[in-house]
């Protein structure tokens, strides 16, 4: 099965002294998919990449990107990835065209393909009109498309996504997915990081890391229907009260607050979980609408770090973090 | 041939880097104008004009032939008169006067007596400059056979009248060609210094080493760009000294900007070092900053490496611009050639290779 496998880890670690940003992760991810990593700021998604990469040395473990050894194979490796930082590292004051034209050049690509991909890139991406446009000069989406452009620019099969979406907004977030997905019908591996669910509940397939510790592995679809929860929402005019009224009941393992509704996780050997909390707010007279939902990504990444902090997380990966 | 054209890609990119930081644009150009004019003009030792004042309590013509003959050496412009010794001080204390005259009553007596010397300068030491002028006055530099009524042949005190006019003409001549090296030694230590830092801090290292990039094309690419930029600080100082300070260049060009290139790669090479050990900007000006001042102190620019302790000259030996002040002025001043001067010519090729091979081995395309 190893010609299906683009990365495979096996205990992989990297210590910074004391801090364990990685600590212990085995995976296997396959090709032609988007990979996410799910997790909150400082779980180890960064330093994850940038070892499978080869910038950084793991501490202990191993890791196999594209069939070769890291970190000893990682020059020959350079050609087959793209890398989109964290932080836009392209040349600020470069344009848009002087940025694609010195990585093609970096990267050993004829000239001739250099203008062909170019101009395929500047169509796909919408960068026509800013070709001439010195990156400062631009949005955090423009540049968003830039830096994937450029990453892409010499048609690596395995792509490296470090939290593109966290300068842009919604709108473009939802373009620049489906450019992923474009890629992805291509052939390319995708291996992305995120802290939003809704993104992560996108890839094909995923990983939660905290702490530098792999919490949980699988598809979002199975990871969502496998999850140790049932889930209930709380729709109430007074959230206050409600979540006081169901926080102490036997069996819940969380609650969130979302505006005015309460998110409840309930243990699954809970009985009838609806009238079991029902009963608790009638009992401190709150008027609310109890409904059972399905788990989502958030839920299954409440339970998965659930283990690790005895005290309730919340919404420990919000979308505004 | 692909290492080739990744080395000239990061050459041009530097170069439009370049061309759009203006700030940097205009220190290429305006460091070696502003430091050629202020170390030619300002830093002159050649002082004239110093505003004196004269209490002459002696009051023969005697004395006041003395006077006008200090007036007629234009190092000193007699502005003011005054009664006593006591006023003459207060005048310099509050600055209204740099050098003051004072004669005492018994100034013909002291003269034919000879036992003690005729007159007093009182001196504003604050300025090193003036203190040095005035002390070779005090040596009677001036022509006495000009001044009648004066006889000092009894009087104490050599006249060393040489020393006085040799120095200042020889100040600019000497200066210029040590300026070239002090200022290719700023500027082109600084560039690279923080040319790889400031990648490595705007976060565009972390791209840059995922790609097949090799860490000697790195090197050589940043430094392609500012060889030529040395040479043209080059250009301007040497033409500005030639113009405005009428510096003889007796060897040839050739010699002169093949040794600065020799010198410029040293340099460059020296910056690279530096940016391998730099974690930021500043720790990489600071650096700089700490290799440029024993440089300009023992390399023989300021002070003649001969009169240095022999500690001081084996660490002067390590600079590059202890060789390059050699080269440049024996091939400026005295029209030596570069191939009379091999010794120093090997010196510059060994650092630039050992500095190279150091900074190209301590740069990993690694982040930790
Ligand atoms: N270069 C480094 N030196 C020291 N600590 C680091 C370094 N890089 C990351 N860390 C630490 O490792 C942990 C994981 O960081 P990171 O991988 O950046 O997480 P994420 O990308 O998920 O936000 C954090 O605690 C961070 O402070
Ligand atoms: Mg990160």
């Amino acid at each position: 099965m190893t010609g299906d496998i683009a990365i495979r880890t096996e205990a992989l670690s990297r210590y910074f002294g004391a801090v364990k940003a990685v600590d212990s992760v085995s995976l296997e991810i396959p090709k032609a998919q988007i990979y996410g990593f799910l997790g909150p700021n400082g779980s180890g998604k960064t330093t994850m990449i940038r070892t499978l990469c080869g910038l950084l040395t793991p501490t202990s473990g191993s890791a196999e990107v594209l069939g070769l050894k890291i970190p000893d194979d990682a020059e020959a490796l350079r050609q087959r990835i793209g890398y989109m930082t964290q932080r836009f590292s392209l040349y600020e004051d470069l344009t848009v065209l002087e940025n694609m034209r010195f990585f093609g050049e970096v990267f050993d690509m004829e000239p001739a393909r250099i203008d062909a991909r170019i101009a395929a890139l500047l169509e796909d991406y919408d960068l026509g009109a800013l070709k001439d446009r010195q990156a400062r000069a631009m949005s955090g989406g423009q540049r968003q498309r830039l830096a994937l452009a450029v990453a892409t620019l010499h048609e690596p099969e395995l792509l490296f996504l470090d939290e593109p979406t966290s300068a842009v907004d919604p709108e473009n977030r939802r373009d620049f997915w489906e450019s992923l997905f474009a890629l992805v019908e291509r052939g390319t591996t995708i291996l992305v990081s995120t802290h939003y669910m809704d993104e992560a509940e996108r890839c094909h397939g995923l990983a939660i890391l905290d702490k530098g510790t792999l919490v949980a592995v699988g598809t979002p679809d199975a990871l969502m229907d496998d999850i140790k929860a049932q889930v209930l929402t709380i729709e109430t005019a007074e959230p206050a009260s409600a979540k006081r009224a169901v926080q102490d009941l036997p069996g819940v393992l969380s609650i969130a607050q979302l505006g005015q509704r309460l998110h409840v996780l309930l243990d699954p050997q809970t009985e009838e979980p609806v009238r079991h909390v029902e009963e608790a707010l009638a009992s401190r007279s709150v008027a609310a609408q109890v409904t059972q939902v399905r788990a989502s990504i958030e839920d299954v990444f409440v339970m998965a770090t659930r283990g690790k902090t005895r005290r309730q997380r919340g919404r420990a990966t919000g979308e505004a973090a | 041939m692909k290492s080739w054209r990744r080395t000239k890609a990061i050459a041009i990119k530097e170069v439009l880097q370049l061309s759009r930081d203006r700030l940097t644009f205009g220190m290429i150009i305006g460091i070696p104008i502003i430091q050629l004019l202020l170390f030619g003009f300002a830093i002159n030792q050649d002082v004239r004009h110093i505003s004196a004042g004269v209490a002459d309590l002696a009051g023969t013509s005697a004395s006041r032939s003395l006077v006008s003959a200090v007036e007629a050496t234009q190092v000193l412009d007699v502005n003011v008169h005054v009664r006593t010794g006591d006023e003459l001080e207060d005048l310099l204390r509050v600055g209204r006067i740099s050098v003051g005259i004072y004669i005492p009553p018994d100034f013909e007596r002291r003269i034919t007596r000879g036992d003690k010397t005729a007159a007093d300068l009182l001196v504003d030491a604050s300025d090193p400059v003036i203190l040095g002028q005035v002390q070779a006055l005090r040596l009677m530099p001036f022509n006495l056979r000009k001044a009648p009524g004066l006889d000092f042949t009894k009087s104490p005190g050599p006249f060393e009248i040489r020393a006085f006019y040799n120095p200042e003409r020889r100040t600019e001549v000497q200066i210029v060609p040590g300026l070239i090296g002090v200022i290719l030694t700023l500027t082109m230590v600084l560039f690279t210094a923080i040319a790889i830092v400031r990648e490595r801090e705007l976060g565009n290292m972390e791209m840059l080493i995922t790609t097949p990039v090799r860490s000697h094309e790195l090197m050589i690419g940043k430094i392609l760009p500012y060889i030529v930029i040395g040479l043209i600080q080059v250009a301007i100082i040497l033409g500005l000294g030639y113009t405005v300070f009428r510096v003889p260049i007796v060897g040839t060009l050739s010699d002169i900007f093949l040794g600065s290139m020799l010198f410029i790669c040293a340099s460059l090479t020296l910056g690279l070092l530096i940016s391998s050990f730099a974690k930021s900007q500043f720790q990489a000006f600071q650096l700089t900053l700490f290799i440029f001042l024993p440089s300009i102190l023992l390399s023989g620019f300021m002070f003649p490496f001969d009169g240095m302790p022999r500690w001081a000259q084996v660490v002067a030996e390590v600079l590059p611009l202890t060789h390059f002040l050699r080269i440049i002025r024996g091939v400026i001043l005295r029209g030596a050639t570069l191939i009379e001067m091999w010794p120093e010519v090997l010196a510059l090729i060994t650092f630039f290779i050992v500095a190279m091979t150091i900074a190209v081995l301590r740069f990993t395309k690694r982040l930790d």
